[in-house]
Formats: C-alpha cells, sequence, structure tokens
C-alpha cells in the first residue's frame, strides 16, 4: 500500500472550506507557480467530492429502501378495529351473525335468480332475433344494465351518482380512475358502457367472452408491445360509430387503492374526440373496496364484498374535456388526472400502473448515468 | 426476534436499537419493521432481491446491484444497521465507513483502484469509454498523491473526507 504521499496538495485537505477560495477565475489569474499548485488542490478537492463521494445516489437508494411513493398506491390500509371493548365486542359478534348468516345467503339468492333471469332473457334474444335487428341491441343493452344492477344490490351498494348522465353519441370517451372491476359494474349499472379491458382466465372470462361482447368490446394484451397499435386503431374505429355504446376507458391499467392515483396513458387522450372523465371513490366505511389483485381473486373480493354491510361511494360525472392547442396528449392526460384527483379526493403520482408488472426502463438509469458522465467528461476538458 | 409473528416486542426494540447503536428512535423502528414486512412478502425473515427491485425508486439507482449485495439475506437487526449509516444521529466516521464498504467490492478492507473503477462505471455507464474512465481516475489519484497501484484503507477514506459535510440523511416516515 503506498503512503500518504507529503505533497503540499495532501496537507490541504485538512484546510475547511477551500472551495470558497479556490475557483477557476482564482486560479487563472494567480502566478504560475501558485497555480500548479493550487490546480493540484482543486483536483485533489475534486477527487473527494465529486469522484469518490457517491453519497447523493446512496441516499437516493436509502430513501427508496426506507418508503416510496410506488408501493403507497397499492397498500390496503386496514381500518382500525372499532370491537374492542365489551360493549361493542358482542355487538360486532351478533352482526357477523347477520352478514355472514342472513344478508350473505339472501345474497347470493338474489345474485343467482338475477343471473338466472338474465341468461335465459339474453339469450333468447341472442339467438332469436336477427343480427342487426335494431331492438336487438337496446334489450342487451338494458339486460346489461339490469344484471349490474343484481350484483350492486348484491353488496347493497348505496351510490351517489352526480353530474349529468353519459349520453349516447359519437366522438366521446369515458374515462374513470379504477380502484378494483366492481368499477365498470358500477358504472355499467347506470350507462351500458363499452369498455377496454384485459381478457381474464376463468368464470370472469366466460362473461368477458359472451355478455361484454356484445356490448361491443376491445381486447388487449398488456404483455404484447405490438398489441398497443392495434388497440388504438379499434378505439378510433369505436368512437367514429354512431350506434355503438359509449367507450369507457380507465386510463391508469391497472387498479389502486383509492388514495391515489397513477399515470394516466395516453391512448384515450390522442384519439381527437371529447374526453369525459368520472371520479369515483368508495367511503371505506364498511368495507375497503380496492382489490389487490396480488393478494385475493375476483371471487374472495366478490365474497368480502357480499358478507360486509355495504359498499358506500360516488360517482362523479365531470365535464367533458377537449385537448387545447398546443397541448400534448400526455399533458392532456395529466390535466384530466388532476381533474379526477381533485374530485374524488384522490393524491396524484406520477409512477406508471405498469410497473407492478415490469421493471422499470433501463432508459432511466442511463439517464442519471448520462449526467453523471457529462460531469466528469468536463472536469476532463477543463484540465 | 426469528418467529414469523409480525408484533415486536419492548424487547425486540431494544435490541435492535443498541445493536444500530441508538441510530434510530423507538418508534422508527416500528416504522422500519412495518417497512420490513412490507417487503418481505413471504415472512421468510429476510427481503429478497427481487422485492427490493419492484421498488421502481430503487431499480433506477444506479448502485442498486452494489446495495442488492450488501441487503443480501439481511435479518430485520441488521437491515436496521445497514440503514443506520443514513440516520442523522449517526457519526460521520460511520458515513464514510459505509461509503467504504460500498466501494470495497471484495470486503477485503482495501480499496483498489478497480474498485473505484467498478463504482465509477455504475454511475456513469456506456456514456464514458473505458480507456477514459481509467484515464481520468489514474491523474486524479496521482495528483491525489497515490498511484494506480495503491490501494486505500478505510483510514485513507476517512482522511479524503475529513470533516466535509456528507448530506446523507433519510427521514424514516413514523405511521
Amino acid at each position: 500500500m503506498a503512503g500518504l504521499a507529503t505533497s503540499s496538495a495532501e496537507m490541504d485537505l485538512d484546510r475547511p472550506n477551500i472551495e470558497e477560495y479556490l475557483t477557476v477565475e482564482s486560479i487563472r489569474e494567480a502566478p504560475k507557480k501558485l497555480r500548479l499548485f493550487l490546480d493540484g488542490a482543486l483536483i485533489v478537492l475534486w477527487f473527494r467530492r465529486d469522484l469518490l463521494d457517491i453519497s447523493p445516489t446512496l441516499k437516493e437508494a436509502a430513501g427508496a429502501i426506507v418508503d416510496d411513493s410506488f408501493t403507497r398506491c397499492f397498500k390496503s390500509n386496514p381500518s382500525e378495529p372499532w370491537n374492542w371493548n365489551i360493549y361493542l365486542f358482542p355487538l360486532w359478534c351478533l352482526g357477523v351473525v347477520i352478514r355472514y348468516g342472513i344478508l350473505f345467503p339472501f345474497r347470493v339468492i338474489i345474485l343467482v335468480a338475477g343471473w338466472i333471469v338474465f341468461f335465459a332473457a339474453f339469450s333468447l334474444v341472442h339467438f332469436l332475433l336477427g343480427e342487426h335487428n335494431k331492438w336487438k341491441r337496446e334489450i342487451e343493452r338494458k339486460l346489461v344494465e339490469m344484471i349490474c344492477s343484481v350484483f350492486v344490490a348484491s353488496w347493497t351498494a348505496v351510490i351517489k351518482y352526480h353530474g349529468p348522465r353519459p349520453s349516447m353519441r359519437p366522438q366521446q370517451v369515458f374515462v374513470a380512475n379504477h380502484t378494483s372491476m366492481i368499477d365498470f359494474i358500477i358504472l355499467e349499472q347506470m350507462t351500458a358502457f363499452a369498455v377496454i379491458m384485459q381478457k381474464h382466465p376463468g368464470w370472469v372470462g366466460f362473461i368477458q367472452k359472451t355478455i361484454v361482447e356484445s356490448l361491443g368490446c376491445i381486447w388487449f394484451n398488456r404483455t404484447e408491445a405490438k398489441d398497443r397499435e392495434i388497440v388504438a386503431r379499434k378505439l378510433r374505429e369505436h368512437i367514429q360509430g354512431v350506434d355503438n355504446n359509449p367507450l369507457l376507458i380507465f386510463p391508469e391499467g391497472t387498479c389502486v387503492n383509492n388514495h391515489y392515483t397513477v399515470m394516466f396513458k395516453k391512448g384515450a387522450f390522442e384519439l381527437g374526440c371529447a374526453v369525459c372523465p368520472v371520479a369515483i371513490k368508495y367511503n371505506k366505511i364498511f368495507v375497503d373496496a380496492f382489490w389487490n389483485s396480488k393478494k385475493q381473486s375476483f371471487t374472495m373480493h366478490l365474497v368480502q364484498l357480499m358478507t360486509s354491510w355495504a359498499v358506500v361511494c360516488d360517482v362523479w360525472y365531470l365535464e367533458p374535456q377537449y385537448i387545447r392547442p398546443g397541448e400534448t396528449p400526455i399533458e392532456f392526460a395529466e390535466r384530466v388526472q388532476d381533474m379526477i384527483s381533485v374530485r374524488a379526493g384522490l393524491k396524484k403520482v406520477p409512477w406508471d400502473g405498469y410497473l407492478k408488472y415490469f421493471r422499470p426502463s433501463p432508459k432511466l438509469i442511463e439517464r442519471k448515468q448520462q449526467i453523471f458522465a457529462e460531469s466528469v467528461l468536463q472536469r476532463l476538458e477543463e484540465k | 426476534m426469528g418467529n414469523t409473528s409480525s408484533m415486536l416486542t419492548q424487547y425486540d426494540i431494544e435490541e435492535v436499537q443498541e445493536h444500530c447503536n441508538h441510530a434510530f428512535s423507538q418508534q422508527e423502528i416500528v416504522s422500519l419493521y412495518h417497512r420490513f414486512c412490507q417487503l418481505d412478502r413471504n415472512s421468510s425473515g429476510f427481503i429478497p432481491g427481487d422485492e427490493f427491485l419492484s421498488v421502481p425508486e430503487f431499480a433506477v439507482n444506479p448502485l442498486s446491484q452494489r446495495l442488492l449485495r450488501m441487503l443480501d439475506g439481511l435479518n430485520f437487526k441488521e437491515f436496521v444497521a445497514f440503514l443506520s449509516a443514513f440516520s442523522p444521529r449517526t457519526s460521520l466516521q460511520h458515513k464514510i465507513e459505509f461509503i467504504f464498504r460500498v466501494y470495497d467490492f471484495d470486503s477485503n478492507g482495501r480499496v483498489t483502484f478497480d474498485d473505484i473503477l467498478g463504482v465509477l462505471r455504475d454511475l456513469t455507464g456506456s456514456f464514458i469509454s473505458e480507456q477514459q474512465r481509467q484515464k481520468v481516475l489514474t491523474r486524479v489519484l496521482e495528483e491525489a498523491g497515490y498511484t494506480k497501484d495503491s490501494s486505500l484503507v478505510l483510514s485513507d477514506f476517512m482522511k479524503i473526507f475529513g470533516n466535509s459535510d456528507l448530506k446523507m440523511e433519510v427521514e424514516v416516515p413514523i405511521d
């Protein structure tokens, strides 16, 4: 190991605040010998401060380890238990008995009855009436709205709708924040929307294939990159059609815990039509409606809803927005995200919801590397 | 504290606090425990590298791979000790020691030219050529009184950092 050299440059390390005295200008002005000495000291300073001192980068990493805004968006915050004393506990037990023993079976019966009626009527209409029969579409729409109302009744949802109801006309698209798949059902009971959805497996997939298809839905696949262009084209085609059901899009692309909104993807905002924002806020008083798809299957989620007292939520239909001149689709998306977040009392977060499933693009690391590299190269040139 | 219950007893908290030299308050340790449990999804007692990488803010950090090596297999007590370098209550010496450990890739107590080059490579990526990196480092080392073959030990780092102000602190949110 080489010992510490006793150059005069070394000794300057012990003197504090040397950077206040050494600037590039002061070095140029000083006489040559002194200048060489000061050059050396400056390099040593730079060695420590800009090259060896990695503390800012380390600090960022540690900050992310301790707490980060992305994970917070998908945390189900458990509510405080209120049944912790001798008076409330028996009441709570009674509540459990009522909920699981009386309400739940009753709701299941309603749901099953509703489905039977729905399937009977839907199959009749679907197979008996001709392909382009005008009545067919009307009836199918009403039937879908009916089954959604049945669903909604099965969780005893208390929903307050605010604002003018969506109208059936072309050149418009509806966007809403996403907390659970029940968002779709809640909105669907009021208006038969067409949606763009990820194909799911199991019984949900079956329903998607048969019923939702009749509403005029568009399928996408998160994992396919090329898919995006095809989907964009389908979206454009759909909003042109006069007879098509109004299109509902969840631009976050994933379920968020109803305390935050994540980045709105620009797909819905570059169609050149009106964007009607819809804000949904759930009241966690009886149950948390956030569907944490990593923790629960949809079936379990529904069961949880059906064994609680009620699902309480507010839906606001906001004023249709148009892209402003000079505004990019991304800025438009952010503006609408702001509108919805403010209305529903949610905090805005710039992360892409897809980071739940994919790692961040290496471009983000590369950008940081580029900045640091440029500063190193600049110093190299200076000397 | 190797059990799988997610409750910390007062004894546990005090043990952890001792181990990290009182770098964190008891409330902060409880917060850190909630965070540890959140990341340790399978309750295996340590956080797998994948979980750290699922935090986007961490994954985009150029030094993430180096830190993952240091974080690998740490239990909660060691996790808090790791983070103690970032507490405002920790001494400058401890922070410098942490930086030394990040550089000292093979953990042999010596930081060589190649070690520093490695970190520089992580931080600059493909935006500087390898030759330029070596050139910069060699020149700077020479000016500082070292040669390409020198290796720095902890006391060298202490001398180099002296009493400079290291802004290396994070705030632990208290739920």
